[in-house]
């Protein structure tokens, strides 16, 4: 899809670089005017947003890079499916069934010696393969029935979210029964924290060893190429590549998924301890936009979904020391996408109506 | 009997709705051959314009706002989608979100931020007479706010519009070709600006219905995923304003059901009767329960300009 980046080698960074600080400094006076017109203190304000984010180490590790690791996650998941063609809006459900398939395993498994540590790999294993279950619900529904996944994906979230319902309020409830949560795991089944850096713990560690493997696979390998010509040009992939299309589409759905499911069981493991319904706040969401800002390159979602931490942190510490409302930052957001898709299709000015049919076919990309 | 009956099918037309108001909004955009995921930002827009419209010059206002806050949104839509030919998706999913934030940020600003209960007027209830007199029935169909009548009366307009009218029919040609459409002379480009509008208009409605003839306040994303409901109810309706209603009245027993469920102190999970309609639009699309087929051209990009 015409989304992605216009090259994947380092050629033009100088370029891209002063077009990122172009591109915060505008980010960075549409906050000023947000906040200028709802008449809130601007200088108070992003000195919160400051502190509160990246201002200090205690802030930057507990607050900032803890929120990083779900949005690393799910924002990799995002980018991998969209550069495969694959609308996947469901990275929320697929968290949620991550953190369930997680939550599931961290309850039953043996949490005391030496069995610790395999229990914390086998519940982020079950979080990776529930969370790829449910996007290959979807991914089923396309190959074989023809379903959009933009639909499934989004109905599919809403009955992850029931389904978490039921679980906490039923077979994974704690046994007071007086909330709709599970129990906390155990000590010894928590993601350990790293040293010196406040509340963040190992999630960091996987979740961006496993988005730089994943940006190494997209850009340098034969099944990395494949995702991406099939993305960009299926019919073209299948005539002239030779490369099976279906294949190609459903395991990059279901790679999408396991990652977004990893989210939840990191999540779980390595933050709230235990499973309830909203667990998550909204990160399979956010995930599109730190998947777009990040040129849907696995690579570039690193410093996105940095950056969208940064702010969501922020946000808290304008709420509580300003007073700007934290929905600020779900506008910002918006108005990150729009700006992206914006300059896209300006950039890329569209053919001429009059342009004959099959020319304006071949050069108009992606048909289905 | 009578007496359980009633009130479960009250319960039901009050869910349904909005519901109903918003998905055939969106069957008008997909007949068209797209998909507005924004419909749930047009909803929240227009809950949240009916609470600045109501509070300021009372309950006919409050549906004017709200009516304009959802065509300002769907604006947005068209002009990044038809006029800019950016992703409809993506662009969807941002306005949803721009208008999460723009309320929640509008409504503390505006309103303060303890983010008390809020009160607008509320509509009246107008009781048809005659058919409200019904037994069982009478009042939970006829004593109704004025919008709900509004709903039963969109449905059947809808049908005999696109069925029947030369603009019904450019519509759907729209949908399932555009090309030929275009090549027959259709303005594709106009045609789709004015289905997203008037879903747009419907949406806000049905947010303003959620403020002004229920919950008598604006809470922030009080639109609680509506948008996403009647996108499912539009699958679920295959594409028909006759389906769409049927659709919409079932989430509504669905939800009804379950409340009514909890309160006989029944053990099943309640989940289980908000999941399934999710679940059978699912089968839906999948085929398995009927034929449902799609506008030929949803879920593929505009052609170029």
């Amino acid at each position: 899809m015409s989304l992605a980046s216009d090259t994947l080698s380092s050629h033009g960074l100088t370029r891209r670089l002063l077009l990122a600080l172009a591109a915060g400094a505008a980010l960075i006076l549409v906050v000023a005017a947000l906040l200028f017109a709802g008449g809130y203190p601007v200088g108070r304000a992003f000195a919160a947003l400051w502190s509160g984010s990246v201002g200090t180490w205690y802030a930057f590790t507990s607050a900032t890079l803890v929120r990083a690791i779900p949005l690393l996650l799910t924002g990799g998941a995002v980018a991998i499916a969209f550069r495969a063609g694959v609308f996947n809006i469901g990275a929320e459900g697929q968290l949620l069934a991550g953190a369930a398939g997680a939550a599931a395993v961290a309850l039953a498994a043996p949490g005391q010696g030496v069995l610790a540590g395999f229990s914390i790999l086998l519940a982020l294993v079950a979080a990776a393969a529930a969370g790829g279950a449910w996007a290959g619900i979807a991914a089923l529904l396309r190959l074989r029935f023809g379903v959009l996944e933009v639909i499934s994906t989004i109905m599919l979230n809403f009955v992850a979210l029931y389904a978490v319902s039921y679980l906490v309020r039923g077979p994974l409830q704690e046994p007071t029964h007086a909330y709709p949560q599970t129990v906390a795991i155990a000590e010894a089944l928590r993601l350990p924290r790293l040293p010196g850096a406040g509340r963040l713990h190992v999630g960091i560690v996987i979740a961006v060893a496993l988005i730089v493997a994943a940006g190494w696979v997209l850009r340098r390998t034969a099944s990395g190429f494949r995702v991406r010509v099939v993305g960009d040009n299926p019919a073209a992939a299948s005539s002239a590549g030779e490369i099976d299309v279906a294949a190609t589409t459903a395991r990059a759905f279901l790679v999408s998924g396991a990652l977004a499911g990893l989210a939840g069981g990191v999540e779980l493991l390595g933050v709230t301890f235990a499973l309830y319904e909203n667990i998550s706040p909204g990160y399979g969401y956010t995930a599109i936009a730190v998947a777009l800002l990040g040129g849907l390159d696995p690579w570039r979602v690193l410093p996105a979904a940095l950056l969208f931490a940064a702010l969501q942190a922020g946000a808290g510490a304008m709420q509580r020391d300003a007073g700007v409302p934290a929905s600020l930052v779900s506008m910002i957001e918006a108005l990150v996408i729009l700006a992206v898709i914006v300059l896209q299709a300006v950039r890329h000015r569209p053919m001429p109506a009059s342009a004959p049919g099959a020319a304006r076919d071949m050069l108009a990309g992606p048909p289905a | 009997m009578s007496d359980d009956v009633a009130p479960l099918l009250a319960a039901t037309i009050r869910t349904a709705v909005p519901l109903g108001l918003a998905a055939l909004g969106e069957l008008l955009v997909e007949r068209a051959g797209l998909i507005n995921i924004g419909l749930e930002g047009a909803i929240l827009a227009g809950a949240f314009g009916a609470l600045v419209g109501a509070s300021a010059a009372g309950v006919a206002a409050g549906f004017a706002t709200s009516l304009a806050a959802g065509v300002l949104v769907a604006a947005l839509f068209a002009l990044c989608v038809i006029r800019l030919r950016t992703d409809q998706i993506i662009t969807g999913t941002a306005l949803t979100l721009l208008v999460m934030g723009a309320t929640g940020t509008l409504y503390r600003t505006m309103f303060g931020s303890a983010g008390a209960a809020l009160e607008t007027p509320t509509s009246g209830v107008l009781a048809i007479p005659g058919l409200s007199a019904l037994p069982v029935v009478g009042s939970a169909l006829f004593a109704q706010p004025p919008v709900t009548y509004l709903a039963y009366l969109i449905a059947p307009a809808l049908a005999w519009w696109l069925s029947r009218t030369h603009a019904g029919l450019a519509l759907r040609a729209i949908g399932e070709r555009p090309e030929a459409a275009a090549a027959a002379g259709i303005a594709v480009d106009r045609v789709r600006t004015l289905a997203i509008l008037a879903g747009g208009a419907l949406g806000g409605i049905a947010g303003g219905t959620l403020v002004l003839a229920q919950a008598g306040t604006f809470a922030e994303g009080m639109s609680a995923g509506r948008g996403f409901i009647a996108i499912a109810i539009v699958v679920l309706g295959r594409w028909t304003p006759w389906g769409v209603a049927g659709g919409a009245l079932l989430f509504g027993a669905a939800s009804a059901l379950q409340y009514a469920f909890q309160a006989m102190g029944w053990r099943a999970p309640y989940q289980l009767f908000l999941v399934a309609p999710y679940l059978l639009t699912l089968a839906v699309l999948a085929g398995a329960v009927g034929r449902a087929r799609a506008p030929d051209a949803l879920g593929r990009p505009l052609e170029p300009r």
